[in-house]
């Protein structure tokens, strides 16, 4: 294989890596706000699925794509004020909730799914304006030819699917948010010593309620990333675990945002790889075996965890409700 | 009250059917699902023929994981129903238990072969029509390099594979062949989003007819292949209404026949071992309105032709199963 050659799978590589992180990231961010806030939140799975369905089955009925997204993060903020109400307000455990939350999503989208449509959860397949398509980015085409940059312009960031674009965009959104407003501020502190700011006259739920939001409108954009961009229509499970890929990006990145971009980058490249590169060799002697590729990403969140990046400390107050007066 | 009457009425009219359904017929999808557009519905719609023809009635479960396989096989087989149909290879074990311990009852296995004495197995010659299937996609091929995307790996899929490559090569012996499994667990037959990751990688090394041999997850690669302006190729059931003009043709696997069979032959289902095959119409490649346009004369000939070749036995087709292993790849 000569230089131009790997350049081009490196491309391909990166420009799949690209379309495969965009879940992992929406729904990474999602699970930052709300456990910086000090509400774990296993439910991302389940908001995920859940958003996937509703914005497949709304985008078909009206044939518009935007409409379905809208509809998913609907149905995911629902979903997210169920978890909010039990473990805010109620004072729920948080953990118990979001299993709830998962085991609902996974027999609720079956159960509606095959009423409507009688094809056992999977909805229609949607075509035209009912899906998203790829976004050009200008001089794409003039800038093919130039050589490294064109290709790294022009097949890798170019040709992508409008959320693909907005994820990338949520990232240094949600730095400035936590780190430059005093919103962020708040929540952050909301999350670490919530007595505290409860004595300088924030309220406490307020600021939870808030998070828990924000994380279901995310969770919501990557359902329905699945469902009306990456795939054209839903299948049942089709969330297939990313939701805990991506609470295992979270604690990689120890709940900060740039660096939960990079872990879930990594997370996409190597699920690129294994599907790219199904057997590698290694210098013509050992073949890995694909089922290793496969396994990575659990290798790695099981080898981060046991201590290779340093201590992951969660938020100080996170997974305990808040009570004012004893 | 009335309505406590009619739960009440229902339950008891299913009591009543649970005891009229005697010796009715049952079958058990697997984890593709009922509704995969391939190899389960194929079943589906053998099992919805059966009753439609003959007016009977028949149940039939969706499993919705790997544990529930002896469960319900065992709740059929205690309910009274006979015989009883599993679509695919992983009910094995599982149907060898429970056969032992319903000597009474007729089974019937899709892909696989279990020795019971009460259990019909019904195996396919799938290396024949994916060798069909390959020499269509090496004909249609422009670009000399075409695709093939598995559903789990197991031998039942590197026969499908196997067969693929042979038939590709058979027709342009220049030709590449890129092959990627979906996974390694039964997930892999319902994965549409990785199936179009893998036809789009597949797309960008260069190929320009894929074919998806992995039930549910081939949505997923024939829907990308449509659109990303490539030919792909459906399996088991006849996918070319799928996507018009895009999917190439596809190859059927008549898993509606072996269902209707056992079916209608009832109680005094003939067990052993049986194979369907290009030389008795359980195996075949689709040609219809759908894909009249891309399926030219000169493909149909040269697919024709090796059919021909293969039902008369001057092709012989290696089968991946018999020895495990490939010569061309």
């Amino acid at each position: 294989m000569d230089i131009a050659d790997a350049f081009l799978q490196l491309v391909l590589t990166m420009d799949m890596t690209i379309r495969l992180s965009t879940v992992l990231i929406l729904a990474c961010l999602a699970g930052l706000f709300s456990e910086r806030a000090g509400i774990f939140d296993i439910g991302l799975e389940g908001k995920m699925l859940f958003a996937a369905f509703v914005s497949a089955v709304v985008a078909f009925e009206s044939g518009n794509a935007w409409v379905g997204v809208l509809a998913g993060i609907g149905a995911s903020v629902c979903f997210s004020l169920i978890h909010g109400l039990a473990s805010i307000t109620y004072r729920g455990n948080q953990l118990i909730s979001g299993v709830a939350i998962n085991f609902l999503a996974s027999g609720m989208t079956i159960v509606i799914g095959h009423a409507i449509y009688s094809k056992g959860g999977q909805t229609p397949t949607l075509s035209g304006a009912a899906r998203f398509h790829e976004i050009t980015l200008p001089f794409a085409e003039a800038l093919r030819d130039v050589p490294v940059l064109g290709p790294i312009w022009s097949d890798m960031l170019s040709g992508h699917k409008p959320i693909v674009y907005i994820a990338f965009l949520v990232v240094p959104l949600t730095w400035w948010i936590l780190y430059r407003t005093r919103f962020g501020l708040r929540l952050r502190a909301v999350g670490e010593n919530p007595a505290s700011v409860d004595t300088a006259g924030v309220s406490v739920i307020r600021y939870r309620y808030a998070a828990v939001l924000i994380c279901g409108v995310l969770c919501g954009i990557a359902g329905a990333y699945l469902s009306t961009s990456q795939a054209a229509g839903f299948g049942r499970e089709m969330t297939a675990g990313r939701g805990f890929i991506a609470l295992a990006a979270l604690i990689f990145s120890k709940w900060r945002p740039l660096y939960a971009l990079m872990a879930c980058l990594l997370f996409g490249l190597l699920e690129a790889i294994s599907n790219l590169y199904p057997n590698i060799d290694v210098f013509g002697l050992v073949q890995i075996p694909v089922q290793f590729t496969q396994a990575l990403p659990y290798i790695l969140t099981v080898v981060i965890l046991a201590g290779f990046v340093g201590k992951a400390v969660p938020p100080k107050a996170g997974g305990e409700a808040y009570v004012k007066e004893r | 009250m009335s309505f406590m009457k009619a739960v009440l009425g229902t339950v008891s009219a299913i009591a009543l059917s649970a005891t009229a359904a005697l010796a009715d017929p049952a079958i058990i999808y697997d984890l593709g699902g009922k509704f995969d557009k391939s190899f389960n519905e194929a079943a589906f719609n053998g099992a919805e023929r059966w009753a439609k023809e003959t007016g009977g009635t028949y149940r039939d479960i969706e499993l919705s994981s790997e544990a529930q396989r002896e469960q319900a096989l065992r709740r059929f087989a205690e309910g009274g129903f006979n015989p009883i149909v599993v679509t695919g290879f992983a009910f094995a074990s599982a149907l060898e238990t429970v056969a032992a311990d319903y000597p009474d009852t007729k089974f019937a296995i899709i892909d696989m072969v279990v020795g019971n004495d009460n259990v019909r197995s019904v195996v396919f010659t799938e290396h024949e029509g994916s060798y069909l299937v390959g020499v269509a996609a090496a004909k249609a091929s422009k670009s000399g390099t075409v695709g093939f995307i598995g559903g789990m790996d197991i031998p039942l899929i590197r026969k499908f594979a196997c067969g693929y490559v042979q038939g590709v090569k058979a027709t342009n012996a220049g030709a590449t062949v890129i092959q990627n499994m979906t996974g390694t667990t039964p997930s892999a037959w319902n994965d549409p989003v990785k199936g179009a990751e893998l036809t789009k990688a597949q797309i960008g090394q260069g190929a320009d007819v894929v074919y998806a041999a992995a039930g549910g997850t081939g949505v997923g690669v024939l829907q990308t292949a449509a659109d990303e302006g490539v030919l792909s190729i459906g399996v088991d059931s006849n996918q070319n209404y799928l996507h018009p003009g895009s999917v190439l043709t596809s190859m059927i696997k008549r898993v509606d026949v072996a269902v209707f069979n056992a079916f209608s032959a009832g109680a005094d289902l003939e067990t052993g071992f049986h194979v369907l095959g290009t030389a008795n119409g359980g195996i075949d490649y689709a040609l219809d309105e759908n894909n009249a346009a891309i399926f030219t004369d000169e493909i149909k000939a040269a697919v024709d032709a090796a059919k021909a070749g293969i039902i008369d036995g001057s092709i012989q087709v290696h089968d991946y199963m018999s020895d495990n292993s490939c010569p061309v790849m």
